[in-house]
C-alpha cells in the first residue's frame, strides 16, 4: 500500500508539491485579475464614483438651496416688520404733527380774533375817545360863547321884567337849539 | 488504498466496519485532471473557475454600477455599500486621502480575491481558487512590485532602500541587526507571507471540509457509525459557515496588508 503511494507520488513528481506555483496558473490568475481590475478600475468604478459625487452634490445642494430660501425669507420677514413699524412711527409721527398742526391753527385763530377783537375795541374807544374830544372842545367852546352871550345879555338888559327875562332865556335857549342842531347839521 | 486517494470515498463506496480503510483526502485533493491542453499548458479546474470569477465580478458590478443612477436600486446599492466598504474603511482608513488613487485597484483585488474564496462552498466548484498557491502567489507579487514601484518612486533609489529598511527612532547599535532584519522582511518575507497565508487558509480550509465530508460518507452505515457520520456532517455544515466567515476575512488581510504596504511606500521620509 505504501509502495503505491509512493508510485503515485513519484508518478505525480513536484506538481504534488502544493507551495510551488505553476506557471500557466499565475499566468491565468494574473490575467483574470487583470481583466477585473480593467473592466471596473476603467469603466465601472468611475462612473458609480461619479454618481456618488453627484449624489453628496445634490444632497448638500439641496440642503444648501433649503437654507439660502430660509435666510432669505428670514430677511424678508425682517423687512416687512421694519416696513411695519416704520409705517406706524410715520403713521403717528403725522397723526401728532397733525395735532400740532391743528392746535397751532386753533390758537392762532384765537389769537387773530383776539387781536381782532382787541383793534375793533381800541378803534371803538378811539372813536369815542376821539367823539368824546370833539364833543367836549365843541361843547367847550359853546359853553364859552353860550356864556358870554349869555353874560352879556344878562348885563345887557334890564332884569326887573321877568316875562322879559323869561323871554330873554327863552330866546336864549331857542337861539341854543337852533345853533345845536345847525351845529348838527353842519357836522353831518 | 492507493487506487482509491485519487477518488472520492463516496465513489470508493467505502463504509465503516465494511473491511475498508478511511480514505482521508491529501494533495490529491488539489490536483485536478487537466479540462484540456494547448501545447504543453494544462487547463485545469481553478482556471476555469479563476475566469468563472473574474465573470461574477464583472458582471455583478456591470449589472449594479453600468447605468448608475442617483437613487439607487437595489442592486446598485448593494454594490454601493461594498465598494464603500472596501473604499473606507480599508483603503483610506489605512492610506489616508492619497490611497484614492489605488481605490480601483484594491477593490477589484477584494472582490476577486473574495469570491475566489467563496468557490469553496459553492456547489459543483467547490474549491477555493486560492488554495492553489499560484494566484495567490500572482496577486502578492502584482502588490510587491506596486509597493517597490511606489517606494523608489517616492522616495529615489537611496531614499527608498532608507524607507525599507532604515526605522526611525533606534539607536546606532541596534541597526547593525535590524537594518538586515528590515531588509529581509520587507523587500522578501512580506509577499511570500501575503501569498502563503491566503493560500494556507484556504488550503487548510477546503481539507477541513473534505475531510469532513468524507469522514460523513464513510462512517455512514447500518451500525452506530450513522451517528458518528451524522456528528461529522454537523461538523462539516459548521466548517462550511466557520469558512465562509475566513474567506471574507482573508480577502479582508490581504487588502489591508496590500494597503498597509502602500500606504508604508507613500509614507513621507523619516
Amino acid at each position: 500500500m505504501s509502495a503505491s503511494v509512493a508510485l503515485l507520488l513519484a508518478e505525480e513528481g513536484e506538481k504534488m508539491n502544493p507551495l510551488l506555483p505553476e506557471w500557466p496558473e499565475i499566468i491565468i490568475g494574473l490575467l483574470c485579475f487583470f481583466i477585473v481590475f480593467g473592466i471596473l478600475g476603467k469603466k465601472l468604478l468611475p462612473s458609480i464614483e461619479k454618481v456618488l459625487a453627484d449624489r453628496r452634490d445634490a444632497i448638500e445642494g439641496g440642503m444648501e438651496r433649503a437654507e439660502a430660501a430660509q435666510a432669505e425669507a428670514q430677511a424678508l420677514l425682517e423687512q416687512y416688520r421694519a416696513e411695519l413699524s416704520e409705517a406706524r412711527h410715520e403713521a403717528a409721527r403725522i397723526n401728532e404733527q397733525a395735532r400740532e398742526q391743528g392746535a397751532a391753527l386753533v390758537a392762532e385763530m384765537r389769537e387773530e380774533g383776539q387781536r381782532q377783537r382787541e383793534s375793533i375795541v381800541a378803534a371803538g374807544h378811539a372813536q369815542i375817545e376821539a367823539d368824546k374830544k370833539q364833543a367836549t372842545a365843541v361843547l367847550r367852546q359853546d359853553v364859552g360863547s353860550l356864556a358870554s352871550q349869555l353874560a352879556s345879555r344878562i348885563v345887557g338888559e334890564s332884569l326887573e321884567d321877568s316875562a322879559r327875562q323869561s323871554g330873554v332865556i327863552d330866546r336864549f335857549l331857542d337861539d341854543l337849539e337852533a345853533k345845536a342842531s345847525a351845529a348838527q347839521g353842519a357836522s353831518k | 488504498m492507493g487506487a482509491d486517494v485519487t477518488q472520492l470515498a463516496s465513489e470508493a463506496g467505502c463504509h465503516l466496519f465494511s473491511g475498508c480503510g478511511f480514505p482521508a483526502p491529501g494533495l490529491n485533493e488539489f490536483e485536478f485532471e487537466p479540462i484540456f491542453t494547448i501545447g504543453s499548458i494544462e487547463f485545469n479546474k481553478p482556471m476555469l473557475l479563476a475566469f468563472l470569477c473574474a465573470f461574477l465580478v464583472i458582471a455583478f458590478f456591470w449589472a449594479a454600477f453600468a447605468k448608475p443612477k442617483l437613487l439607487p436600486g437595489k442592486l446598485q446599492l448593494v454594490g454601493e455599500i461594498g465598494y464603500d466598504f472596501v473604499k473606507r474603511s480599508i483603503v483610506l482608513e489605512t492610506i489616508g486621502k492619497k490611497g484614492e488613487k489605488y481605490v480601483p485597484m484594491l477593490v477589484s483585488m477584494f472582490f476577486f480575491i473574495w469570491i475566489m474564496n467563496i468557490m469553496s462552498i459553492i456547489p459543483f466548484a467547490q474549491f477555493p481558487v486560492m488554495a492553489a498557491i499560484a494566484f495567490p502567489a500572482g496577486l502578492a507579487a502584482v502588490v510587491w512590485f506596486t509597493y517597490m514601484f511606489l517606494t523608489f518612486k517616492t522616495h529615489g533609489f537611496v531614499g527608498g532602500f532608507k524607507n525599507l529598511c532604515w526605522p526611525s527612532g533606534i539607536p546606532g547599535w541596534v541597526m547593525f541587526i535590524l537594518v538586515p532584519i528590515e531588509f529581509f522582511s520587507n523587500i522578501f518575507v512580506r509577499p511570500f507571507t501575503l501569498a502563503v497565508r491566503a493560500f494556507a487558509n484556504m488550503f487548510a480550509g477546503h481539507l477541513l471540509i473534505v475531510m469532513f465530508s468524507i469522514a460523513s460518507w464513510y462512517l455512514l452505515s447500518p451500525s452506530l457509525g450513522a451517528a458518528y457520520g451524522s456528528v461529522s456532517f454537523v461538523v462539516t455544515l459548521a466548517l462550511t459557515a466557520f469558512e465562509l466567515l475566513v474567506q471574507f476575512l482573508q480577502a479582508y488581510i490581504f487588502v489591508m496588508l496590500a494597503s498597509s504596504y502602500i500606504a508604508g511606500a507613500l509614507e513621507e521620509a523619516h
